[in-house]
């Protein structure tokens, strides 16, 4: 939100005038510590002939600036536009004073107070102060900024080639920073003494590096090693032999920004297939670095918003289609159309894909599961077996942080991994919250939130709970986040599902702290909820919940849902007829045995003969369907994402899955994109004898039996019986994949259409992790824009369970605001 | 349900209505039998339900799952189980000739384990209102070591064993029930566990303290005793021994084994430095020839159970709240 600048403006016109001059204190909230804003304003000011001085506080920046009105006009407009790269302004407030000149003295006590001189005669910045809360935010890490990578490159610069070129407007932030207020002590740049010379730079404001915490140079900064797998050093220019080792087909363990990267030559089959194998990870997709834009366009179509993407200072990796004949060794990415593509976002990425003069795989530093490593005392533990060298260096990584994931949608980009370069920045809350809210978030994917006011800050990427290094990330990351934010949790949000470690957590750390309340929220609400907060939207809407599962309203599990729902409630409007998930976790790993279960209530006891999956897997075929019919271990579930395993695995030959999502992925990127057929799905009550609700729509109160008849139910056996037909009848995969996804999409939009009868809601948000299917997604929100609906899709945080924390917080903040 | 399943719901359950209700110091350990002091004499007391469906499967019935399970209660509380008391509920129209099965099965049991039933109780109840037949038995058995064992002696540095493949019993019993029409060769684990005990004591006396992993299997046992001493319980998932069949059943039930009851087996905490003794002691006996050493008692994280995996990882093993359900995705 920008309130400021007009306000400001009509304020500042409006003021009165002493002697031709006229004064305001400036207050500039959001993103503005350790982002050069300072200098910015000493320079501004400077500039405009300006008299005041310019400070950081507890709730961000201040200024008071006196001068010629017009010029004063001129420093609040410059203000906001020529903000530095870093700064995000949430927040301009200016309130006309009296000009200092004309001042009898000593009335304005706030002139002096923290700052060092007042107003009249030159312009100062004044020191940090750090009493108060924490309120200033902490910025992401941005990526090497266009000044410094001149420096790098610079024979004649003192940090000529040096690793850790950093300034104001780019650099480490986050993940360096182990508390508030943003000073160099506070952070893991503390034990690095500057030298005379970067003291200077930082200490004068019309430097580039004025107040750049992390500055350095070869003198005073981190030193880089190259080690090999016993931690001893290998002599020689570092990044140079690291270079050859790549070169030579070896893996090399690098320290990055947030971890610990795993990297190899993209190009090189063997060295790509050695990584994979010595990882345990078989299947799931490895990134690729290239040098700059051109290389990544020989690897990859990279049209406006995927170029945009990849250079953003946040430098995810972009998820793009893959050039047909593009240099990358087959198994970076088995069976996938689409590569994971980032530039370089520190100086060691780009002084190192200059020396290897090629792209190279870099993906997390772990193994199989396990999260990224990041400290340099895990490393030769952990990643001794899978590296043959170490490239690192002694400045500490405080918060693990992997790479960000987006890809390009209509236009922008689409988060599907929110973390290094986004994190910390807070998404604001359509609905602020009354107290201060802890949202735990989901078990797989796990993200939490800290919410105060209006502002939602979702954390970075935490992983999967269930592994303990990861519990640990969690517990330690909701205890910095509360201090960084000096946000003091009064609500616990979690999900409904008892055994997520993160519900656990919430219900205990209720238990220990006095006047905490906690508030269960549904696992698909929360889905719907946080692409309501991603889009700024209250509510109400269609909301099309399509995940892997989650814990239902009534104890079942669910996945397939149509809600009508606002940030406060929702009503369970439709969903996927449930079918038994044949020995439940078993299931999941194992989406063969959901294609049994669909085939078992697409066709009764009579399923054709001679399908694949049925022989490939006929030892425990009818077992499975015994364990199914009986009841044993086989919940039922609604899950979308279970009948897409249920198709992949008919179409086969995969039966078992190594990550999770895959089946579906592999589905997706089977399917021919050509293809317009579609299969039918089965709706009922098919909304005939429905009637017009009475609740108008944007009426936030709560959705309670707007659908008359109950929620629909939506057969999807139905659509696994046409592929299982048109597979027996020999239609192509690829064609019996699109006709299926084509098939979902319609019944995404009839549903919608038949609620939007029933309801008069005109407004559809897909969420849920199903969503990240970018044919699903296209095809669905295509239709749905075609039959009138505004289309909710998610942006900012992941459709998929990462995005569950800002939605429990979402609904938690709606329903206090609510309460009053 | 859940509070049946022996998670964690069980144990609050237990907590919330019973300790609330009975509190005392010699409830509050909430081991699995209270060990009294009489006259001089010391004695441990303890009773158990028993409730299962199908009454007879392989390996054993209800009848000697109620005797076996009431011994070995006693066992691992460090007594010498000496008498039981036998209850029954019938269901109007049970038959005679299952009953004389379980009650043959029962004296069977006893004679085994040494020990005699003195006292009983029957009642009818009407059709439908029960499962045929529900047996409760208590035991009272005499403690002659000295010293005492409990959760809260486990320190960091002990090491943990089980007695023997885990899940045979829980597997068993889902199988026989019928309804899955699956052949299997499995029978249930159902044994007397006092004689094992009697061995393991003898040779190492660094034994800290023993539980028969019954409902909620090894996993429960594991976090109760994290839980109630505040330590953490690391297990080498790969250490844990279970038999082929078993392990092939519930891959394809989709259950971990881990958390499967059994009903003669047990998980020991000893001082690790007798770790050896307590192993080949337990070998050395016909119930514990596959006893295995799964794992080390660890200061950091407190009350929790990890699991090494295959690849290095560590694995929360966490109590469960209730049945399980899902929970990836
Ligand atoms: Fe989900
Ligand atoms: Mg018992
Ligand atoms: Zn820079
Ligand atoms: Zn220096």
């Amino acid at each position: 939100m920008r309130t400021g600048r007009g306000d400001g403006q009509a304020r500042a016109a409006g003021q009165t005038r002493v002697g031709g001059r006229v004064r305001v204190d400036v207050r500039a909230e959001g993103l503005v510590q350790g982002v050069g804003f300072r200098p910015f304003v000493y320079g501004l000011a400077v500039r405009l002939g300006l008299a005041g001085c310019v400070g950081n506080d507890a709730d961000g920046v201040f200024v008071e600036a006196e001068g010629a009105p017009e010029r004063i006009e001129e420093f609040l407009v410059a203000l906001e536009r020529d903000a530095p790269p870093l700064a995000r302004i949430d927040r301009i407030s200016v309130m006309p004073r009296t000009p200092a000149e004309a001042e009898a003295g000593g009335q304005p006590a706030e002139i002096a107070a923290g700052a060092g001189g007042g107003v009249a005669g030159a312009f100062a910045i004044v020191d940090s102060d750090a009493s108060g809360r924490p309120r200033a935010l902490v910025s992401p890490d941005g990526a090497t900024c266009a000044d410094c990578l001149r420096e790098l490159a610079d024979p004649g610069d003192r940090r000529f080639g040096y690793a850790f070129v950093n300034c104001t407007n780019c650099g480490p932030r986050f993940t360096i920073v182990r508390g508030v207020p943003y000073d160099r002590p506070l952070t893991t740049m503390a034990g690095f003494a500057m030298c005379a010379a970067c003291t200077a730079e930082y200490h004068d404001p019309a430097d580039r590096r004025f107040h750049a915490q992390p500055v350095c140079c070869p003198d005073c900064g981190p030193r880089l090693r190259l080690l090999d797998p016993r931690g001893a050093e290998l002599p020689g220019d570092p990044v140079g032999r690291c270079a050859g080792l790549l070169r030579a087909g070896r893996v090399v363990a690098v320290k990055g920004l947030g971890g610990y990267h795993l990297a190899a030559l993209a190009s090189d089959e063997d060295a790509v297939a050695a990584l994979r194998r010595r990882k345990h990870r078989e299947d799931k997709p490895f990134a690729v670095m290239a040098a700059d834009l051109e290389q990544a366009g020989l690897l990859c179509e990279v049209d406006a918003t995927g170029a945009a993407l990849l250079t953003d200072r946040a430098r995810p990796i972009v998820l793009l289609p893959r050039r047909a004949g593009a240099p990358v060794a087959v198994s970076a990415a088995p069976g996938d159309r689409r590569l994971g593509v980032m530039l370089p976002y520190t100086p060691l990425h780009h002084l190192l894909l200059a020396a290897v003069t090629g792209p190279i795989v870099l993906t997390s530093g772990n193994v199989s599961d396990e999260p990224i490593v990041h400290r340099d005392s895990d490393a030769p533990a952990r990643l001794g077996g899978i590296a043959d060298a170490f490239l690192t260096h002694d400045r500490p990584i405080h918060v693990r942080t992997d790479d960000s994931v987006v890809r390009p949608f209509r236009g922008r980009g689409s988060v599907l991994r929110r973390s290094r370069g986004y994190v910390p920045d807070p998404v604001e809350l359509r609905r602020p919250a009354p107290r201060p809210i802890l949202a735990c978030g989901a078990e797989l994917k796990n993200t939490f939130c800290l919410a105060e006011g209006d502002r939602a800050f979702v954390s970075h990427h935490i992983g999967d709970l269930e592994n303990y290094e990861t519990l640990r990330s969690f517990t330690e990351g909701v205890e910095h986040f509360s201090a960084l934010f000096g946000i003091r949790p009064r609500v616990v949000a979690h999900d409904l599902h008892p055994e997520y470690l993160s519900t656990k957590y919430a219900v205990e750390l209720a238990d220990t702290l006095a006047e905490t309340e906690l508030v269960g929220v549904q696992h698909h609400h929360a889905h719907i909820a946080s692409c309501l907060a991603d889009n700024g939207e209250p509510g109400p809407v269609l909301g099309v919940a399509f995940d892997g599962l989650g814990l239902g309203a009534d104890g079942t599990l669910w996945g397939g849902e149509f809600l009508l729902a606002d940030l406060t409630s929702f009503e369970r409007a439709g969903h996927l007829a449930p079918v038994p998930m044949p020995g439940g976790t078993a299931a999941i790993r194992q989406p063969w045995r959901m294609a049994a279960a669909y085939l078992q209530a697409a066709y009764g006891g009579q399923a054709p003969e001679g399908l694949a999956v049925a022989v490939r897997n006929r030892a425990r075929w009818a077992d499975v369907l015994a364990l199914a019919r009986a009841g044993v271990n086989s919940p039922l579930t609604s899950s979308a994402g279970r009948l897409f395993d249920a198709v992949s695995a008919l179409l086969g030959p995969r039966d078992a899955i190594t990550y999770e999502g895959q089946a579906a992925i592999e589905l997706e990127q089977r399917a021919d994109p050509a293809e317009r057929g579609r299969y039918h799905a089965s709706v009922s009550p098919a909304g005939h004898d429905r009637h017009h609700a009475s609740a108008s729509p944007g009426t936030p109160a709560a959705p309670s039996g707007a659908v008359p008849g109950g929620p629909l139910v939506v057969a999807g056996a139905d659509l696994v019986r046409a592929a299982a037909e048109d597979l027996l009848a020999g239609v192509d995969p690829a064609v019996i994949a699109a006709r299926f996804h084509n098939g979902v999409a319609d019944l995404v939009v009839r549903c919608c259409v038949a609620l939007r009868d029933a309801t008069g809601v005109t407004t559809a948000a897909l969420s849920g992790g199903v969503f990240q299917n970018l044919l699903l997604l296209q095809r669905a929100a295509d239709g749905l824009s075609a039959a009138g609906f505004r289309v909710l899709t998610h942006s900012r945080v992941p459709a998929n369970d990462g995005g569950i924390s800002l939605g429990q917080a979402a609904v938690a903040a709606a329903r206090d605001h609510a309460r009053g | 349900l859940a509070h049946g399943s022996g998670g964690k719901a069980t144990r609050t359950l237990v907590e919330a209505i019973f300790l609330e209700a009975f509190r005392n110091p010699l409830l509050e350990p909430l081991e699995d039998a209270a060990a009294l002091s009489v006259d001089g004499a010391r004695l441990a007391l303890t009773t158990d339900s028993f409730v299962v469906s199908p009454l007879f499967f392989p390996g054993g019935d209800i009848g000697d799952l109620a005797v076996n399970g009431t011994v070995n209660d006693l066992a691992v509380s460090g007594a010498r189980p000496l008498y039981l008391t036998a209850g029954f509920i019938l269901e109007e129209g049970f038959p005679i000739a299952d009953l004389t099965r379980i009650v043959d099965s029962m004296r069977a049991a006893a004679q085994a384990a040494g020990v005699s039933v003195v006292t009983g109780d029957t009642k009818v109840v009407q059709r439908g209102k029960g499962d045929g037949c529900y047996v409760n038995t208590a035991g009272v058995g005499v403690i002659d070591r000295p010293g005492r064992l409990g959760a809260a002696t486990v320190r960091p540095g002990d090491a943990v064993l089980v007695s023997g493949p885990v899940g045979a019993h829980g597997i068993t019993i889902m199988l026989a029930r019928g309804e899955l029409d699956i052949e299997a060769d499995l029978v249930s684990d159902t044994a007397p566990l006092h004689g094992l005990v009697a061995a393991l004591l003898a040779a190492a006396p660094g034994v800290r303290v023993m539980r028969d992993a019954t409902r909620g299997g090894v996993a429960t046992v594991l976090n109760e005793v994290a839980g109630a001493a505040g330590v953490a319980v690391v297990v080498d998932e790969r250490a844990v021994p279970v038999e082929p069949e078993v392990r092939g059943a519930s891959e394809l039930l989709g259950i971990d084994p881990l958390y499967v009851a059994c009903e003669g087996r047990m998980v020991v905490f000893v001082d690790g430095a007798e770790a050896d003794a307590a192993l080949a002691a337990m070998r050395g006996h016909p119930l514990g020839e596959r006893a295995a050493l799964i794992g080390r008692v660890k200061d950091d994280p407190p009350g929790l159970v990890l699991l090494n995996t295959v690849f290095g990882g560590t694995r929360i093993c966490d109590l469960l709240v209730g049945d399980p359900l899902p929970r990836i995705c």
